[in-house]
C-alpha cells in the first residue's frame, strides 16, 4: 500500500524532479480518471508550474496543485456551477482564495464536479453528469462538493477546495474518506465563491490529512475587506498539530444518532469516540433539542436565499441564453432550460417562501428556529470543548437511488446542516469502514476554535490508521 | 386667509435624489464620474452583478445620508440595515435591488415650504438609501427601436429615496416642497443637482378622501406640476362621471402632458423583501454627533439670519437664501456695499437678467456687481446704465469701468442739471401749481432749489431754462 501523497511529499516531489513533472503526472492521470470528477483541467497549470520552476516560489504551496469546485470564480478559467445556465461564463476576476492560494505558488490544476449550484448530497445533479465514488463507483461521492472530495480520494489531485452550505464539504469527504473542513462562518473570504444561500456558507478545504487541512487554512483564511461578513482576527491554523487531547470533554449529542442511522456508521462513531477516551479525553451524552426543526429552517433560509441570489441568470450578461420575442420571454426560456429541476425545485418553494402572507409563516419562523439552533450549540459549547457524532448518517449509497426522491435526499443532511445554522466550525475525518465504504466523523467545534477541532482531528489520526487506506480505483 | 383645499387633494411625492458627489459607487469602487464616459467603462463585477461579487458599504455615503437625514429633521436610526428588493428587469444586474425596507437610516422628519397660506409644514415619512440600476438605451425611437442597449455606468450609484407624507395640498405646493428639497440639498454639498437623473419624482396623488394613484416617470420640477395638474382633473372628472378612483399606478407622457395606467393594484409586484445576507446591521448612532457638527447654516436659517443681520424683508431674504450659491454671492456684496442696497440689486435685478439668459450666479462676478453699485450710488452713472451694464457684461463680457467708458454712460453735467431740475420739480408740487396757475415769481423759488441741489454748478439762466422747458411738457 503506497502512502498517500501530501502536500510534504509533493514538495519533495517538485525538488527531486520538477512542478512542472508533478502537475503534469497529475494532468495525466485526470486523463485517465473513470469518476468524472474534473469538470475541466486548466490550461494555464502547466504554465503556472513552469513559471515556478523557471523563478523559483517562496510560498508555502509553491508548485502545489490544487483542485477548485467549479463554483469559486477562476479568472480566465470557467466557472459555471456545473449548470448549463452558466454555460461558457469565464470570470473575470480571481476569488479573494484563489488570489491567496496564488499568491502562495499553488498550480490551479482545474475545477471539479459539483451538483448543479451546490444544491445537492450527491453530485448526481450537475449538468455535466455525476461524479462517482473511487470506493465503489456504483456509488455517488456525496456532495456538493462531491468532484473535490473524489479527485483528492482517488490522487488525482493532493488537495482541493469545496464550499458548505449544508455540510458540502463533510458528507463528500466523509463519504470518500478524506477529511474535510466547514470553517466559522466569516473565516474565510466568499469573495467569488458564487452564492447559494450566502448566510450559511463557507468555502472549506479537503485533503488526504489534518495536516494539509490546516496548511491550506493557513493560506486561504483570513480577512478580506470585499465580503463584509469577513471576521479580521489572526490565526496560525498548523500550530493546533498537536497529539494531545487529554482533558479535552466532548459532548455527544443523542439526536445525531438518531432515526435511520446506520448501525455501522453508528458503531464506526462510537469506536472512534473511544479511541479518544483512550487518549486521555472525557466525553458525556448530551442534547440539542432543537435538531429536530433544524432542517426545515435550514431549507426554506437557503432556498429563500437562493430564489434570490440566482434572480441575476438570466441570459442577458453572460452564460447560456435561449432565444425569446423580447427579454421577458428570453429571460425565462433562459431560465426554463438553462437551470435542472432541483434548481428550479428551490427557486420556487424559495420564492413561496418569501411571498407577501407566507413570509412570516416560513421565512420569519425558519429564522428564529436558527436562532434557538445557534444557542443550542452555544449552551452545549459551554460545557464541553468539541462536539462529535457520525458526519453522515449512513455511507455513500447507490447512484440513482435516491435522485428522484428529494426528501429522502434532504433527511441524510440531518447531521450537518445545523452546524451552518449556528455558524460553528466542524471537521470530517475518516473514521472506518461500513460495507466497504469509508465513514466520517464529526468533530465539532466553538466559533473561530478551528485550533481546537484541528487538535482533536490530528490527534485522531495519529492515533488511528482508517485515513491510510486508499480506494481500490487508486491502488 | 386659510387656504379651503376644495378638492381634497392630497400629495405626497418619493424623490430619488442620486448622491452624485460622492467619489465611489454605494457597493463598490467604481467612479461616480461617468457622465461624459463612454457606456459600460465605469463597472466592476459588483455593480455588474458578476457572480461571486459582494457589496462593502461606501462609508461615505452613509454619512452623507445622515447629513441629509438631519437636514430634514428626521430622526436617524440606531441600526441600520440593508434588504433585497427582488424583481426581474434588464436594468437591475442582480435581479433584485439592494435597498432599506424596516429600518431606513432616517425618518420622522419635517420641512417648512411655502404653502398656498404661507409657511407649511410638510411630513416627511423616511429616507432610506439604495442603488441606482443601469440605464436602457433604446436605438432610435422606443416604437421602432431594433434594439436595446444597456449601460451599467449608473449602476449601483447611490440614491436616497425621500418619502414625504401626503402633505401637500395642490401641484403648487408639490412644486415649492421639490424646490425647498432642492434647495437644502444644494446647502448639502450632497449632489450636483444639474447632472442628468440627478433627483427623480414619483407622486402619490388623491382627490376627496379617495384611493391614492401613483405618478411614475416624471422627470422634473415643472413635469411633477403639470402631471399633478392633470391627474387631479383627470380623477375629479372620472368621479364626476360617476366613476370610482383605484389604487394603481401611472405613467406620466411628458411630451402629451398625460398619465396612461401602468398597472393596478392587483398587478403590483411582490418584491418578496427579505435583509441582505452580504451586509451586515451597520450601527449609525454613534455617528451622528460628528455628521451634525459639519452641517451647514440651512435656508431657514439663513433666511432668518439675513432679515436680522441685514435688515432685509422676507421676500428679499428668501429669494437670496433659496441657493447655496447666491445667498453666498449676496453675504460677499453686503459685506462692501449698503446691504439692503445689495438685496436690491442682487435679488431683483441681476437674478433677473440672469434667469432671463437661463445663467446661474456664476456667469457674474462679486467684483463686478460691486463696481456697478458703487458707480450708482456714487451718483456716476444712473440705474438704467447700471442695469445695461449688467446685460453687456452678460451678453458680451467685459468689465463694468470698460463699458462705462465705451458707451458714455458717466453723468455729465448736463445730466447732473437735469436731475436736479427733475428733482426740484418733483420735490416742490405747490411751486410748480403756483407757477402754472400763473405766478410767475414761483420759478424763481425752483431755480434757486436747482442751484442748491448742484451746489451752484450750474448756469442759472440754463437751469431757469431747463426748468421751463420741463414745466411745458
Amino acid at each position: 500500500m503506497t502512502a498517500w501523497t501530501d502536500i510534504s511529499g509533493i514538495r519533495h516531489k517538485i525538488a527531486d524532479s520538477s512542478a512542472e513533472e508533478v502537475t503534469a503526472s497529475y494532468i495525466e492521470k485526470i486523463g485517465k480518471s473513470r469518476i468524472n470528477g474534473f469538470t475541466r483541467v486548466s490550461e494555464e497549470a502547466l504554465n503556472t508550474a513552469r513559471e515556478i520552476d523557471a523563478n523559483g516560489h517562496n510560498g508555502p504551496l509553491a508548485g502545489v496543485p490544487i483542485a477548485i469546485k467549479e463554483n469559486i470564480s477562476t479568472k480566465g478559467l470557467s466557472t459555471t456551477c456545473s449548470s448549463k445556465i452558466l454555460e461558457g461564463y469565464v470570470p473575470p476576476y480571481d476569488a479573494h482564495v484563489i488570489e491567496k492560494l496564488k499568491e502562495a505558488g499553488a498550480v490551479i490544476l482545474g475545477k471539479t464536479n459539483m451538483d448543479e449550484f451546490a444544491m445537492g448530497t450527491s453530485t448526481e445533479s450537475s449538468y455535466y453528469g455525476p461524479t462517482f465514488n473511487p470506493w465503489d463507483i456504483e456509488r455517488v461521492p456525496g456532495g456538493s462538493s462531491g468532484g473535490s472530495a473524489a479527485v483528492v480520494a482517488s490522487d488525482e489531485a493532493p488537495i482541493s477546495l469545496g464550499s458548505d452550505t449544508g455540510g458540502s464539504v463533510r458528507c463528500p469527504a466523509a463519504f470518500c474518506g478524506v477529511v474535510g473542513l466547514k470553517p466559522t462562518y466569516g473565516c474565510i473570504s466568499r469573495y467569488g465563491l458564487i452564492s447559494y444561500a450566502n448566510s450559511l456558507e463557507q468555502i472549506g478545504p479537503l485533503a488526504t490529512n489534518v495536516a494539509d487541512i490546516a496548511a491550506l487554512m493557513d493560506v486561504v483564511a483570513g480577512y478580506d475587506n470585499r465580503d463584509s461578513t469577513s471576521i479580521n482576527r489572526e490565526n496560525n491554523y498548523s500550530d493546533a498539530l498537536e497529539d494531545d487531547v487529554k482533558g479535552m470533554k466532548i459532548g455527544v449529542p443523542e439526536e445525531y444518532f438518531g432515526e435511520g442511522i446506520d448501525t455501522r456508521v453508528e458503531k464506526a462513531t462510537w469506536d472512534a469516540i473511544s479511541n479518544f477516551e483512550d487518549m486521555g479525553a472525557t466525553y458525556e451524552k448530551i442534547s440539542l433539542p432543537y435538531t429536530k426543526y433544524a432542517l426545515a429552517s435550514y431549507y426554506i433560509i437557503a432556498m429563500s436565499e437562493a430564489s434570490s441570489n440566482l434572480a441575476r441568470f438570466d441570459g442577458t450578461r453572460y452564460g447560456f441564453r435561449a432565444n425569446g420575442d423580447n427579454w421577458h420571454d428570453m429571460a425565462s426560456k433562459t431560465r426554463a432550460e438553462g437551470f435542472g429541476d432541483e434548481v428550479k425545485r428551490r427557486i420556487l418553494l424559495g420564492t413561496y417562501a418569501l411571498s407577501a402572507g407566507y413570509h412570516d409563516k416560513y421565512y420569519l419562523k425558519a429564522l428564529k428556529v436558527r436562532t434557538l439552533v445557534k444557542k443550542d450549540f452555544n449552551k452545549a459549547l459551554e460545557n464541553v470543548d468539541v462536539l462529535m457524532g457520525p458526519t453522515m448518517p449512513t455511507p455513500a449509497f447507490r447512484i440513482g437511488e435516491k435522485i428522484e426522491d428529494p426528501l429522502s435526499l434532504y433527511l441524510s443532511d440531518i447531521n450537518t446542516v445545523p452546524i451552518n445554522l449556528a455558524g460553528v466550525p466542524s471537521i470530517s475525518v475518516p473514521c472506518g469502514f461500513a460495507d466497504g465504504m469509508p465513514v466520517g466523523l464529526q468533530i465539532i467545534g466553538k466559533h473561530f476554535d478551528e485550533n481546537t477541532i484541528i487538535r482533536a482531528a490530528y490527534s485522531f489520526e495519529q492515533n488511528t490508521d482508517h485515513h491510510t487506506r486508499r480506494p481500490p480505483e487508486v491502488e | 386667509m386659510v387656504y379651503e383645499n376644495p378638492d381634497g387633494v392630497k400629495i405626497g411625492l418619493e424623490v430619488h435624489v442620486q448622491l452624485n458627489k460622492l467619489n465611489t459607487k454605494l457597493f463598490c469602487c467604481c467612479s461616480t464620474d461617468y457622465h461624459d464616459s463612454e457606456p459600460n467603462t465605469h463597472v466592476c463585477p459588483v455593480c455588474l452583478g458578476l457572480p461571486g461579487s459582494l457589496p462593502v458599504i461606501n462609508e461615505k455615503a452613509v454619512e452623507f445620508a445622515i447629513k441629509i437625514g438631519l437636514a430634514l429633521n428626521c430622526s436617524i436610526v440606531e441600526q441600520t440595515q440593508f434588504h433585497r428588493k427582488n424583481y426581474y428587469y434588464p436594468d437591475l444586474p442582480k435581479g433584485f435591488q439592494t435597498t432599506q425596507y424596516d429600518y431606513p437610516i432616517a425618518g420622522n422628519g419635517k420641512i417648512i415650504i411655502e404653502g398656498e397660506d404661507g409657511e407649511h409644514l410638510v411630513g416627511i415619512t423616511r429616507a432610506h438609501m439604495e442603488e441606482d440600476p443601469g440605464r436602457l438605451q433604446h436605438i432610435g425611437s422606443i416604437d421602432r427601436s431594433k434594439g436595446t442597449l444597456i449601460n451599467y455606468n449608473r449602476s449601483g450609484m447611490t440614491l436616497i429615496e425621500i418619502v414625504s407624507e401626503p402633505d401637500m395640498r395642490s401641484p403648487k405646493e408639490a412644486r415649492r416642497y421639490l424646490d425647498k428639497l432642492r434647495s437644502i440639498l444644494d446647502y448639502l454639498d450632497v449632489f450636483d443637482g444639474d447632472l442628468e437623473g440627478a433627483m427623480r419624482v414619483d407622486a402619490n396623488v388623491s382627490v376627496f378622501g379617495g384611493e391614492r394613484v401613483e405618478v411614475k416617470n416624471i422627470s422634473s420640477f415643472k413635469g411633477a406640476e403639470r402631471a399633478l395638474l392633470y391627474e387631479i382633473m383627470r380623477q375629479k372628472n372620472h368621479i364626476r362621471r360617476g366613476g370610482e378612483i383605484t389604487m394603481e399606478t401611472r405613467h406620466f407622457d411628458e411630451a402629451r402632458g398625460v398619465t396612461i395606467s401602468m398597472r393596478t393594484k392587483e398587478e403590483e409586484h411582490d418584491y418578496r423583501y427579505f435583509p441582505e445576507p452580504d451586509l451586515v446591521p451597520l450601527r449609525v448612532a454613534d455617528r451622528v454627533p460628528k455628521v451634525r457638527e459639519t452641517l451647514p447654516e440651512l435656508p431657514d436659517a439663513k433666511k432668518e439670519r439675513f432679515m436680522k443681520e441685514y435688515g432685509l424683508a422676507d421676500t428679499h431674504a428668501r429669494a437670496l437664501t433659496t441657493e447655496i450659491k447666491v445667498a453666498e454671492f449676496y453675504e460677499e456684496v453686503a459685506s462692501k456695499v449698503d446691504p439692503k442696497t445689495a438685496a436690491v440689486w442682487v435679488s431683483d435685478i441681476l437674478k433677473g437678467e440672469l434667469n432671463y439668459r437661463d445663467l446661474t450666479i456664476d456667469a457674474f462676478t462679486v467684483e463686478d456687481i460691486v463696481a456697478i453699485i458703487e458707480l450708482i450710488t456714487g451718483n456716476k452713472i444712473t440705474e438704467q446704465s447700471g442695469i445695461e451694464i449688467i446685460r453687456t457684461v452678460l451678453d458680451h463680457g467685459g468689465r463694468p469701468m470698460d463699458i462705462v467708458n465705451e458707451k458714455g454712460l458717466l453723468k455729465v453735467e448736463d445730466d447732473i442739471v437735469a436731475t436736479a431740475v427733475e428733482e426740484a420739480i418733483n420735490e416742490n408740487p405747490e411751486a410748480v401749481a403756483d407757477y402754472l396757475g400763473g405766478k410767475e415769481k414761483s420759478l424763481n423759488f425752483l431755480v434757486g432749489k436747482v442751484m442748491q441741489k448742484t451746489k451752484g454748478r450750474a448756469d442759472a439762466r440754463e437751469a431757469r431754462e431747463k426748468l421751463i422747458a420741463k414745466l411745458k411738457e
